[in-house]
This record gives structure tokens, C-alpha cells and sequence, in this order.
């Protein structure tokens, strides 16, 4: 088929049979060029477009969940209670979770790199329900609004997690209008996931069997799976919340004959699978990176493909290890004690498959895959962790100290958040168009992994010496370690401002990008940077796997 | 197939077609996760305190549960034959069959109105009088209850208005067929889920006997 | 406690237990993870793009690998997950023979009663060498008794009891805190755990002023709430009578056997209806809002103290 040469009459956006020629010069050139009004980008359907205004407002929230962040640390540089009051310190932490949890992490990874690649990845023009992609950023925003809202009216003071009966029946911030905002977003999860399911099902390009698809597809098919079928479980629990609330209905009320321990298998029935909504995502950014880092297919795709899979599936298995203490039968417990060992195995999988794939690579240090190296070794820690944790006389000590604040911060800021500038720094040239500085890049990547070492690995000593957490007045034995932690913490704010300083300098001062700049494969790599606005003038055709390097393997990869 | 209905990023519509197929039955899923939580609070209740949960049971209006699964029934089966008499491109039929499954969704709303308005004056409802449920574990059934068939009503409320809307489209010819025969789909899969989910919620809650 | 300790002190030889097994788990740790860490750096040194090296034959794919890597971790976790249960099970198996304290949880303090009536808040003192059993309820919110020295904690969750056994063998002060969110002061809710040795024990429970065991005042709230009206030999009404009531298996109406231990007690006094005895009609009214939960706490120690020679009444 050839192409058609450029129209001087407006064409028919609707025909597609006009399809070479149903984009204007101007949508040809680029999604970035294709209007340049708010509405535009407002009402755009594009996924390109669309992937933008998440990165915009997770951008925000990111910022806004990180000020109450330095606010706690601030505030736990001295053993009292002098810059934060009781009520304003458990507001802090609680919304820090809340924002970062279901306004950052969830939507971070998948709602801007997903939307943006998965269809260029897969050969398509756009996601399977453009318009319902939209849909789901207006919903995020207005979960994001009366986040915001709460957090302006003098915010909620239950942690994220909204234990009853304490926020069923004793607190006195907004919990009604939290636990509602937190209910809007999680629609847009299951639009987003809904969407990723179908397009991934009917929307390949010819040649693109399931067994070539990138591992980043892979993964963010995973994560949908879990986003369509956890994230109803949490709307129950939030909306039981309210119920109790408004109408005293006494559901987790052991007065009036309920059980405050019902709260907790619905709340963390989605909740653990959510914190792998959370790391699958980033599992496939660094299945990419290192793919690229190393100039060679994935060792073992198969079983890292399937790994993605069987944490989805176990995932679900596991949420009892939250509640070891909580008053939980024994039996119960030593259940999800053996399981959650049983789901590190695909995550230790991926690991030592990525470690392979580095052996007689042709491996580049260029930011990207600094950051992926950053998360393998951070994930690993974390991860392992999170083993100790699942052993049941240990995590008798443990829980509710520092420990798993530790823990779960070497996943979700160690793994997710250093991947998702991984994904930054290795997309960026194909979103905007433009190269940034490489070696303010890998300053940035040291700076974070140096600065976050520091903030979280004293805090792993912390909780095993016992100290607790959601507090901000603590034994004064306890000081040194927390200031080292703070210290650290400011690094990290200052590693985290940096990128944005050089990659919105790269906007203006960077050099145009090419199509493909770090010689990677992968069907976004062999579009312009930017892409035009439909992606692919027509659909490629796959013939090989998804990372064929070259003649130089054996083995089918 | 020129008619402009073949939107991006699709290249046949059966394509669409299918994925929008597809895209229900994962909705569907969702729905299936969010009943799937209340039925657990259910079953817990159940094993744990048996007899307060049948005393409780005895108590809802087991006929009028009845009569309601009877409606949900046929009103699926109605809308059944809408999706075969679409697929034949049958325009006055389809959006007959589905004003009648939409009038009997409101008949069953109806029902479930009076039988909550009886239930509140019998004061076993939250709200009503704390003597006529003799215990607490009663009273968290009745809770549950109200909350798994309230949300089960809010849920047949949008498949009415929805069936209305197809109805009404289809009989002003605002909307046509073929065009439409995925919209018709898609739309009863819905209803049947709506019915399927009351199939489970009416045993679970009034046959607990 | 002074200084950059890496490790809280060990009041029990349970707490040096745990710690041997995390140092286990951290060796097993680290054999796993170590490798991760230099093969990335030497790969990443010795294949740096431009640098001259053998990347013929690479392979992508050995399956044995894969599994092996896949299995033999997890084989080597299964041993320390079995000691670790092992461990979590002996913990929830208190000996019969342990002191008993019942504790009472509340926004925003601990309060101890020992079985002798003494009280204590936010103090616990017990004698080193000897068997301790909490029995622990909530007046509010969930909260959670935890003692870093012991390496133990246990939620303390409204609308049941929750148990927590120890044997704290060196005496010393340890800090004692609530580990569980549960409000506006819950990063000040706490105390010390006080191990004294047996005579300094017997020394403290003279000295600490005490009217009447729990007992004793629950025998009393037996009487003013009357509960004896009912419940005593001489009533008119058909009650379950209580002597020797406390451990035995009580048949219920619906034909199943449970125990009647401390929960089930304190479910009969506020959920009366909830588990009918058989045999006796469902008349008792519930004291929900007419005791607290420390007064229900003391209720069950007089229970538990009828003696269990009590003669059989007609049924």
C-alpha cells in the first residue's frame, strides 16, 4: 500500500477507508502539534494526549503527598511532639498515604506510560475505548478534588487504611468525604483496567501473537486484571464505612452484634492486591529498560511473562498476612504465612531472569537503565523483606513499626518510583520529541538511590528496635536513627525536583529526538518521536519476537 | 458498512463489536467482585451465628421475595427475545419487548418499595424499634440485608432507565438497527446480570430457613 | 538503653529465640540477594557497551535454571517458615499454670489488674521466671499491647477478649506501648513492663494497696446487679447454674458443644440471645449498657473462682 501524498482538501476524519489521508498535515506530524487549544486537550481522545493529563495531575499529587511527607519528617527530627500537633501529625500521615496510594502510586505507572505505549506497543491506533479513557482521568480528578477538598476542610485522621471502629465510630475528621473520594477514583481504576483488558484481547496487529507481546504488555495486563476484580471489594468496604457513618448501621459495631475484624478481610482482600497494582507495572518498565540496558532479549520471556500472571493470581491468596495479630485464627494464619512465601517466588523469578539477561549484554549506563539497576537493587531488598515480614513469630515483633514502614517504602518508593523515572527517562525522548541531559540524568538517578538508602534503611532498625508507627513522639534513644532518616529524606526531595528542572529544560533546549535513540526494539521505537497523532499510518505487520536484537543468540527467545 | 459508525481505532467492526462484547462481560466481573463482597459478610454471618440468622430470614416477606424473582424472570426472558428480534433487524418488536422488561423492572422496584415500607413499620428495619429484633446479630442481617438489596435496587434502577432509554430511542427512531443491535447486547447482558445477582442474593437472605 | 543499639534487649529466652531466627532469615537473605548485587555490577563493568568482551553464544533461555532458581529458594524459606510457626504456635499456647492479668484497653491508657485486685495503669509489674497470661479487652478502639522486649504483641479488639502469654526471665524496666493507630494520643499511650524478681514481686503485691481481688468484686457485682436473683441455688427462675461453670463444655439449644471460657462468659452477659443453652429458655436480659467492660472483666474472674464441688441442683 502507498502512501498517499498530502491533501489539499480537509478529509474525512470519519472515513477510514480515507485512512492515509484522514490525518491533517498537522496530526501527521504530530500528536503534540494536533490543536493547541485547552480544549483540545481537554476533550481530546487521543491516549497520547490523555497519557499527558495523567502525568500532569500525578505529577501534582505526587508533590502534594510528598509536603506532607516532609512535614512528618520534619516533625520526627526531634523526639517531641513541637512542630505538629497530635491531630494535625495523624492527618499528615493519613493523607499522605491516601494521596500517594490510590492518587499516585496505582495511577502512576499504568495511566501515564500504559496509556501511552500500550497501544503504539501492540500496533494500534488507540485504546480499545478512547472516550471511556477520558472518562476515567475526569473521575480521577474528582476523587482528586474531594481529596483535596478534605485536605483544605482540615482532613481525616484514620490512616489510609480506615480501621474500624476507630473511623466507623470514634473519628472526627472528614471520613465520610475520604472515604468517597477514595471510592470515585477506584471507578477510574476499573475503567483504566477494563480498557487495557480489551485492547490488549483485539486490538494486536497482525503477527502480534501473546508470545511476541513486550513484557511491559504483559505486565500491564496483569495489573488490569487486578484493577477490574480488586478494586469493587474496596468500594464495599469504604461504602460499609459510610453506612455505619451515616445511618448507624453497625455493621463492624460489636455493641450492636458486628465485627470490627470484617472490615479488615474486605479492606486488605483488595488492598494487597493493590500493592501489586502498584510493582506489576513497574515489574515490565524494567523488563524493557534492562531489555534495552543490555542490548538483548529478556532471559527466560516465558517465565517472566507467566511470573506477572501468577502474582495477579496469588496476590489475591495472601491478604490475611496483615492480620497475624489482629485476632486471627492461628491456623488462618500459618495459611497466609505459607502463601505469601509462595508469591515471592515469581518476584524473585523475575529478578534473577533480568540479572541473566545482563551476561554477555552490551550494556549501556545511560539514566534509564541506571534507574533500572536502581530498582532491582532497592525491589530486592524490599522484597526479600517482605519474606521476614511473612515469617509469623517475626512479624509478632514487627508489625505496626518502622519495619514495614521500611519495607513497603523500598517497593513502592525504592521499586515503583524508580521505575516510573526510569520509564521517564527512557519514553521521555518519544513523548516530547527532544533528548536531556544525559549526565544530569544519571546524576539524578544517584542522587535518588543515595538519598533514599538514607531515608529508609535506618528506619529498618528502627522497627526492629520497636519503634511504632504513626507516631510522632517516640523514645529518645530512637533520635539519632530518625535523624539520619530525615536527612536523607531531604536528599530525596531534592533528587526528585531535579528531573523536572532538566526535563522541562530539555523542552526548549533539547536536542530533537530520533525514532529510536537508545537502538531498542519495540513497535514505539519505529515511530517518529513524538508520534503522529494516529500512531501508525498502517498497521504494522510483527514477523519476529518482541526483543530480536540480532543473530548473535541461540535459542529461541 | 460506510455508515460512520466504524470509529478509531478499529479497522472492521465486528472488531468493535466484539471488543465492546468484551469490554460488558469485564464490567460484568466488576459487578460480580462488588455483590461477591456483601455475600461474604453474609456467609460469615451465617456460619457464625446460624440461628439468629434464620430468625431473622423468617422474618422478610419470603412470597413477596418471590414474586419478585418471578418478575426479574420474565423480565430477562423478555429482554432475551429483544436481543434475537434485534439480530432479525425487527425495530417495533425489539423496543417492545424492552418497554415490557423495563415496565417490569419497575414492578419490581414497586414490590420491593411496598415490602421495604412494611418492613419499617414492623420496625425491623435500622431505624425502626430496637424490640422487635431480639438481637443484635438479627438487627446486622437486617443491615446487610437492606444494604445488598438496596444496592441491588440502585442497579436495577439504572437497567430500567437504560432499558427505557433503548425503548424509547429505538420506537422514535433516533436510534436504528443494525446499527444498534450491539447496544441492545451489551445492554441485556447487563439486565441478566442484574437478574442473576438477585437468583443469588433472594436464597441467600430469604430462604436462610 | 544507650547508645546506637541495633536491637532491643531480651527480656525472655522467647525474645532470644525470635532474634536467632531473624539472624537465620537475614543470613538466608543476603545469600540470595548478594548475588543479585555484584553479578549486576560485574556484568554491568565487564559488558559496559564499547568494551571488547566474549558476547558470542548468548543464551536466553535454560529452563532448568529458571525452576531451580524458582524452587530452591523457596525450599530453604520453608525451613525457617516452619521454626517461625513453630514459634507463633507456642506463643498462643499458654500453660495452665500462668498468672493471670486482665487488662483493659482504652483511648488512652492501659490498666492492669492483677488477680489479687491490685491495679495498675500503664504499669505492669510481673515476677521474672514465671508464666503470665493477659486477658485483654477494649473499651473503644482496636489497640495493641505490644512490648518490643518480649517480642510480642496482641491487638486488643472491642467486642472480644484477646489473650497474650509470656515469661519474662530478666528482670528489668521495658517499654510497654500501644502499637495500634487508635486516635489523637496514641503515640503517648504506653508505659513499662516491670520484671521484678519473686521476692521483689511478693514484696510489691503487699504494698500495693488493694481493697478486694477481682473476685471478690465481681462476686460483689454479682450481688447488685442481680445476677444472683437468677442464677443462685435458691432462685425460682430456671438459670444455667455457674459454679464449675469455667472450662467446662456447655451444650447449646441448636445441639453443638462450646467451651465456656472467658469470651464466652462475657458473650452471655451481653449477648445473651447469641448461644442459648440448651435446655434453658431464652430469658436473660443483656447488661450491654448497664456494665462496663472492666466491671464484665471482673464478673468473669468471680466466675472463674466458683468453686467446681458446687452440688448439682435439680434441672
Amino acid at each position: 500500500m502507498t502512501h498517499a501524498p498530502a491533501h489539499p482538501i480537509a478529509p474525512n476524519p470519519r472515513n477510514l477507508d480515507d485512512r492515509g489521508l484522514s490525518e491533517t498535515p498537522a496530526q501527521h506530524a504530530s500528536y503534540l502539534r494536533d490543536g493547541y487549544t485547552l480544549r483540545s486537550w481537554l476533550l481530546t481522545t487521543d491516549h497520547k494526549r490523555v497519557a499527558l493529563l495523567y502525568l500532569a495531575s500525578v505529577t501534582m499529587f505526587f508533590f502534594v503527598g510528598g509536603a506532607a511527607a516532609a512535614l512528618m519528617r520534619f516533625d520526627l527530627l526531634t523526639p517531641e511532639a513541637d512542630l505538629l500537633t497530635n491531630e494535625g501529625y495523624n492527618r499528615a500521615f493519613t493523607l499522605h498515604g491516601v494521596i500517594m496510594v490510590w492518587f499516585f502510586l496505582i495511577p502512576s505507572i499504568p495511566n501515564t506510560f500504559g496509556n501511552f505505549l500500550l497501544p503504539l506497543m501492540i500496533g494500534a491506533r488507540d485504546l480499545a475505548f478512547p472516550r471511556l479513557n477520558l472518562l476515567s482521568w475526569y473521575v480521577y480528578m474528582l476523587g482528586g478534588l474531594f481529596t483535596l477538598f478534605v485536605l483544605v476542610a482540615g482532613g481525616v485522621d484514620t490512616g489510609w487504611t480506615f480501621y474500624t471502629p476507630l473511623s466507623s465510630m470514634f473519628a472526627h475528621g472528614h471520613v465520610i468525604l475520604a472515604a468517597t473520594a477514595v471510592f470515585v477514583v477506584g471507578f477510574s481504576s476499573i475503567m483504566t483496567g477494563l480498557n487495557f483488558i480489551v485492547t490488549v484481547h483485539k486490538l494486536r496487529c497482525p503477527g502480534m501473537t501473546w508470545g511476541r507481546l513486550p513484557l511491559f504488555v504483559w505486565s500491564m495486563y496483569a495489573t488490569s486484571l487486578i484493577l477490574v476484580l480488586a478494586t469493587p471489594v474496596l468500594s464495599v468496604a469504604l461504602a460499609l464505612i459510610a453506612a455505619e457513618r451515616l445511618f448507624g448501621l453497625g455493621i463492624f459495631d460489636p455493641a450492636l452484634g458486628g465485627d470490627p475484624l470484617l472490615y479488615q478481610h474486605l479492606f486488605w482482600f483488595y488492598s494487597h492486591p493493590a500493592v501489586y497494582i502498584m510493582v506489576l507495572p513497574a515489574l515490565g518498565v524494567v523488563s524493557e529498560l534492562v531489555a534495552a540496558a543490555a542490548r538483548k532479549p529478556v532471559f527466560g520471556y516465558r517465565f517472566v511473562a507467566g511470573s506477572s500472571l501468577a502474582i495477579a493470581a496469588v496476590g489475591f491468596l495472601v491478604w490475611g498476612h496483615h492480620m497475624f495479630v489482629a485476632g486471627q485464627s492461628m491456623y488462618a494464619s500459618a495459611v497466609f504465612s505459607f502463601l505469601s512465601l509462595v508469591v515471592a517466588v515469581p518476584s524473585g523469578i523475575k529478578v534473577y531472569n533480568w540479572t541473566a539477561t545482563l551476561y554477555k549484554g552490551d550494556i549501556s549506563l545511560d539514566p534509564p537503565f541506571l534507574f533500572a539497576m536502581c530498582f532491582i537493587c532497592l525491589f530486592v531488598l524490599g522484597g526479600l523483606t517482605g519474606l521476614v515480614l511473612a515469617m509469623l513469630a517475626i512479624d509478632v515483633h514487627v508489625h505496626d513499626t518502622y519495619f514495614v514502614v521500611a519495607h513497603f517504602h523500598y517497593i513502592m518508593v525504592g521499586g515503583t518510583v524508580a521505575a516510573y523515572f526510569g520509564a521517564l527517562h527512557y519514553w521521555w525522548p518519544k513523548i516530547v520529541g527532544r533528548m536531556y541531559s544525559l549526565a544530569w540524568g544519571r546524576v539524578g538517578a544517584l542522587l535518588i538511590f543515595f538519598g533514599f538508602n538514607l531515608t529508609f534503611f535506618p528506619q529498618f532498625i528502627l522497627g526492629y528496635l520497636g519503634m511504632r508507627r504513626r507516631i510522632h513522639v517516640y523514645a529518645p534513644d530512637f533520635q539519632v536513627l530518625n535523624v539520619l532518616s530525615s536527612a536523607g529524606s531531604s536528599i530525596l526531595a531534592a533528587a526528585y525536583l531535579l528531573p523536572l528542572l532538566y526535563l522541562f529544560w530539555s523542552l526548549r533546549r533539547g536536542a530533537p529526538a530520533p525514532p529510536n535513540p537508545w537502538g531498542a526494539t519495540g513497535l514505539e521505537w519505529t515511530v517518529p518521536s513524538p508520534p503522529p497523532k494516529h500512531n501508525f499510518e498502517v498497521p504494522p505487520v510483527v514477523t519476529r519476537g518482541a526483543y530480536d536484537y540480532g543473530s548473535r543468540h541461540e535459542g529461541r527467545s | 458498512m460506510t455508515e460512520g459508525m466504524l470509529r478509531e481505532p478499529y479497522a472492521t467492526l465486528h472488531q468493535q463489536h466484539q471488543a465492546a462484547r468484551l469490554g460488558m462481560h469485564l464490567f460484568l466481573a466488576s459487578e460480580v467482585m462488588l455483590f461477591g463482597g456483601l455475600f461474604a459478610v453474609v456467609m460469615v454471618m451465617r456460619i457464625l451465628h446460624p440461628h439468629e440468622v434464620v430468625a431473622a430470614s423468617e422474618r422478610l416477606h419470603m412470597w413477596l421475595g418471590a414474586a419478585n424473582t418471578a418478575i426479574l424472570l420474565t423480565s430477562s426472558l423478555l429482554v432475551a427475545i429483544a436481543v434475537e428480534v434485534a439480530r432479525e433487524t425487527r425495530r417495533r418488536a425489539t423496543y417492545r419487548y424492552l418497554a415490557g422488561a423495563a415496565l417490569l423492572g419497575l414492578l419490581f422496584l414497586a414490590l420491593k418499595a411496598f415490602e421495604y415500607g412494611s418492613e419499617y413499620e414492623e420496625g425491623i428495619l435500622p431505624g425502626g424499634s430496637a424490640a422487635a429484633l431480639s438481637n443484635p446479630v438479627q438487627h446486622q442481617f437486617m443491615n446487610v440485608y437492606l444494604v445488598a438489596t438496596g444496592l441491588h435496587a440502585v442497579h436495577v434502577t439504572i437497567g430500567v432507565l437504560l432499558l427505557a432509554g433503548l425503548a424509547g430511542g429505538l420506537a422514535a427512531a433516533s436510534l436504528t438497527l443494525p446499527k444498534r443491535i450491539p447496544l441492545v447486547e451489551n445492554l441485556g447482558l447487563y439486565w441478566h446480570l442484574v437478574d442473576v445477582i438477585w437468583i443469588f442474593l433472594y436464597p441467600t437472605l430469604y430462604l436462610a430457613r | 538503653m544507650s547508645g546506637l543499639a541495633l536491637w532491643p534487649e531480651q527480656a525472655s529466652a522467647y525474645a532470644a529465640e525470635v532474634d536467632r531466627l531473624v539472624l537465620g532469615v537475614t543470613v538466608l537473605i543476603v545469600l540470595l540477594s548478594a548475588p543479585v548485587f555484584v553479578l549486576i555490577v560485574a556484568f554491568a563493568v565487564k559488558y559496559r557497551r564499547g568494551r571488547a568482551a566474549d558476547r558470542s553464544h548468548q543464551v536466553n533461555r535454560r529452563v532448568g535454571l529458571e525452576v531451580s532458581w524458582a524452587v530452591i529458594p523457596f525450599v530453604l524459606l520453608i525451613g525457617f517458615y516452619v521454626w517461625a510457626a513453630r514459634l507463633f504456635f507456642d506463643a498462643h499456647s499458654p500453660p495452665a499454670d500462668a498468672i493471670e492479668i486482665q487488662v483493659l484497653a482504652k483511648q488512652w491508657m492501659w490498666k492492669f489488674q492483677h488477680a489479687g485486685g491490685q491495679r495498675e495503669i500503664n504499669e505492669l509489674h510481673v515476677p521474672a521466671g514465671q508464666p503470665v497470661r493477659l486477658t485483654m479487652a477494649s473499651q473503644d478502639v482496636i489497640h495493641s499491647l505490644y512490648v518490643p522486649a518480649l517480642r510480642l504483641k496482641q491487638d486488643v479488639v472491642p467486642g472480644r477478649y484477646t489473650t497474650l502469654w509470656f515469661n519474662a526471665d530478666r528482670p528489668g524496666a521495658y517499654a510497654l506501648e500501644c502499637a495500634e493507630f487508635c486516635g489523637a494520643d496514641h503515640a503517648a499511650m504506653g508505659g513499662h513492663l516491670v520484671v521484678l524478681t519473686p521476692t521483689e514481686y511478693a514484696a510489691w503485691l503487699e504494698k500495693s494497696g488493694v481493697d478486694e481481688s477481682l473476685a471478690a468484686q465481681g462476686a460483689r457485682l454479682f450481688r447488685s446487679h442481680g445476677c444472683s436473683g437468677c442464677h443462685a441455688a435458691a432462685a425460682t427462675v430456671h438459670a444455667p447454674p455457674l459454679e464449675g461453670l469455667f472450662g467446662r463444655p456447655v451444650p447449646l439449644q441448636d445441639g453443638s458443644l462450646v467451651t465456656a471460657d472467658e469470651q464466652y462468659i462475657r458473650d452471655s452477659i451481653l449477648l445473651p440471645q447469641a448461644q442459648l443453652a440448651a435446655g434453658y429458655p431464652p430469658i436473660m436480659p443483656t447488661f450491654r449498657n448497664v456494665l462496663s467492660e472492666d466491671e464484665v472483666l471482673r464478673l468473669v474472674a468471680y466466675i472463674k473462682s466458683l468453686a467446681a464441688d458446687a452440688p448439682e441442683r435439680p434441672r
